[in-house]
């Protein structure tokens, strides 16, 4: 067995650790759909079993070569011969590559996208245009989804007459000082997240920074803005009060 | 420790030559690096801290997360191949004209359910197994795109338009087939690398599947990363707006979003609903983003590029750009 393959083997032993390990805290949460949590497992299970079986492997080669060696000079030369042709030419062996994204999760453990990513993109309601609205449930303050409440506020707007909605997310700052209460919605990964903004009016919390969280209770209200990025409209609640809360685990709606 | 060390007792010369080039064993480097990573965690940290720095971890590794599961599906589906099916079975199942293979193999498409990333591996494996390359081209362009997960998650996406799940089924494929069919006529075979398998070579036939598995993984995966570092680039690079800038202009817009295909480098399974978020761009341009993304875009060059070679990554991808315009603006105008 040569080196190469060796490294391959403890390569995917860290991918595959690195998997099982954002799986299991849920910190995969901060990349890719909650959804995913199996499946990120499942992988990463089956990377450590491939590991594990090459190494176990590697072990066992090693041990008859060395015997062959120790019983008679040319005996383990079936195995180097096998190894050496693998690694003609010394090539950059890809593997290597994959330590990168590992060492970046397991050491600085990047953040959800917020409010960087949010100001760059433009509102995604346009693609709630076509839901059927199921009537809202009953109770007051009714808790709904960021996503859920900016489209009824566009599209069905008579459904939130005299409602009081509970709504949470981080916030953005708008043009002209306003604050945007944000989620971002991502249907596989981050690298698909589009932000959904809510404008905030009546009694906005003073000393909001960008990215905070908040959740915010209030009313429907007809004032809109226009987006900058992409010319969406993006609606606002009337806030009668408004507290800082933490970061949820899992910060993107999917 | 590695096997060139244990080898050091009494090594013929060739071997000791060897060994001095590479210096480190690859195990040792690996956990130097893990090391010498760990210790320099605190500046990392403060080199990444800004927002847009993170966002760009961020999107990097999603990339890699989200494709991983799907990379290795498609590595445990090609070791299969490599090892397990004789190369007289796809001898058997597909016509033995190329011309006539080129349509069933995209049409096999269908049968696998992942995205991009598990295709390439699979693809590769097929030409190894003697599979025409222009049908086995076929088949990398068509299964992203036409298999039952990626059109339910279209339908669902587009709800109440069938018409485009229907458009990207018969774009998909008409451009996946154009692209085998060209590949027949003008494709030369020195463009690809023969993909060999050294590490297969005398081993029995468990041993051999562990060993493709293992070499697919890390092969795929380690092209994977240099294309997620590509896509997380161009994702924080490009300025906010251009897209709302471009979106009135008839034929811009289909050239917009087929370059942010390209660009965005997202799953097969979720670009339907990042095209239904596009409202401002007419249907033919979002069919174009769903018809393009799967074929072309930054993370599959460099993985197209890992597979079959760079000579033939240059010129791959930029044809099945084209073609997959092409196809979707004339699908478009005969659906809408």
């Amino acid at each position: 067995m040569a080196g190469r393959q060796e490294l391959q083997a403890v390569v995917l032993l860290l991918a595959g650790g690195t998997l099982v390990k954002l799986a299991a805290t849920g910190a995969s949460m901060r990349y890719v759909r909650a959804g995913m949590r199996p499946v990120v497992l499942t992988a990463g299970l089956v990377l450590l079993a491939v590991a594990a079986l090459s190494l176990a492997h590697a072990v066992r080669a090693r041990r008859t070569a060395n015997a062959a060696l120790a019983g008679e000079l040319g005996g383990g030369d079936q195995v180097g011969e096998h190894g050496d042709r693998h690694d003609h030419g010394h090539r950059f062996e890809v593997a290597w590559l994959l330590v990168v994204p590992m060492l970046v999760l397991l050491l600085l453990a990047p953040q959800p996208l917020g409010s960087y990513s949010a100001a760059r993109a433009g509102t995604a309601l346009g693609a709630a245009r076509s839901t059927d609205f199921v009537p809202l449930p009953a109770g007051d303050p009714i808790r709904v989804s960021l996503l859920d409440y900016a489209a009824r506020a566009v599209f069905d707007p008579r459904a939130l007459a005299g409602r009081h909605v509970v709504l949470s997310g981080f916030v953005l700052p708008g043009p002209h000082g306003a604050w945007y209460l944000t989620r971002m919605v991502i249907t596989c990964c981050a690298a698909d997240a589009q932000p959904i903004k809510v404008g905030l009016s009546g009694t906005v919390p003073a000393g909001l920074r960008s990215n905070d969280w908040i959740e915010v209770t209030g009313g429907y209200t007809s004032r809109t803005a226009t987006d900058e990025v992409n010319a969406e409209t993006i609606p606002f609640i009337e806030v009668n009060t408004s507290r800082p809360i933490a970061a949820p685990s899992e910060q993107y709606v999917s | 420790m590695t096997a060139t060390q244990t080898r050091g007792t009494s090594p013929p010369a060739t071997r000791q030559e060897a060994a001095g080039r590479r210096g480190l064993g690859g195990v040792e480097l690996f956990m130097l690096v893990l090391v010498v990573a760990v210790l320099a965690r605190p500046w990392l940290a403060g080199l990444t801290g800004s927002a847009r720095a993170q966002a760009w971890l961020t999107v990097f590794v999603a990339i890699v997360i989200q494709a991983s599961p799907f990379v290795v599906l498609g590595s445990l589906l090609s070791a299969v191949i490599a090892v397990l099916v004789p190369a007289s079975f796809f001898a058997r199942a597909l016509p033995r004209r190329p011309v006539l293979a080129v349509p069933v193999a995209g049409a096999a498409g269908v049968v696998l359910p992942g995205c991009e990333c598990g295709s390439v591996p699979v693809a590769g494996a097929l030409m190894a197994r003697g599979v025409a390359p222009g049908a086995a081209l076929a088949f990398l362009l068509a299964s992203p795109a036409i298999n039952p997960v990626v059109l339910v998650a279209t339908s669902v996406a587009f709800p109440g338009r069938p018409g485009m799940v229907l458009a990207r089924l018969a774009a998909s494929l008409l451009a996946a087939v154009v692209m085998g069919w060209l590949w027949l006529r003008l494709g030369r075979a020195e463009w690809l690398r023969p993909r060999p398998r050294p590490e297969l070579a005398g081993l029995s036939r468990w041993p051999a599947l562990l060993a493709a598995c293992r070499h697919d993984i890390t092969q795929a995966g380690g092209f994977l990363v240099i294309g997620a570092a590509a896509a997380a680039t161009l994702n924080v690079a490009m300025p906010p707006g251009w897209l709302h800038a471009v979106a009135a202009h008839p034929a811009l817009s289909v050239l917009a979003l087929a370059v942010l295909a390209v660009v965005l480098s997202i799953c097969s399974e979720a670009d339907a609903f990042v095209a239904a978020s596009l409202t401002q761009f007419s249907l033919t341009a979002r069919l174009a983003f769903l018809v393009v993304g799967p074929m072309v875009d930054a993370k599959l060059f460099t993985m197209q590029a890992g597979a079959f070679g760079r000579r033939f990554a240059v010129r791959f991808a930029p044809a099945t750009f084209a073609v997959a315009v092409a196809v979707s603006i004339v699908v478009g105008w005969v659906a809408w």
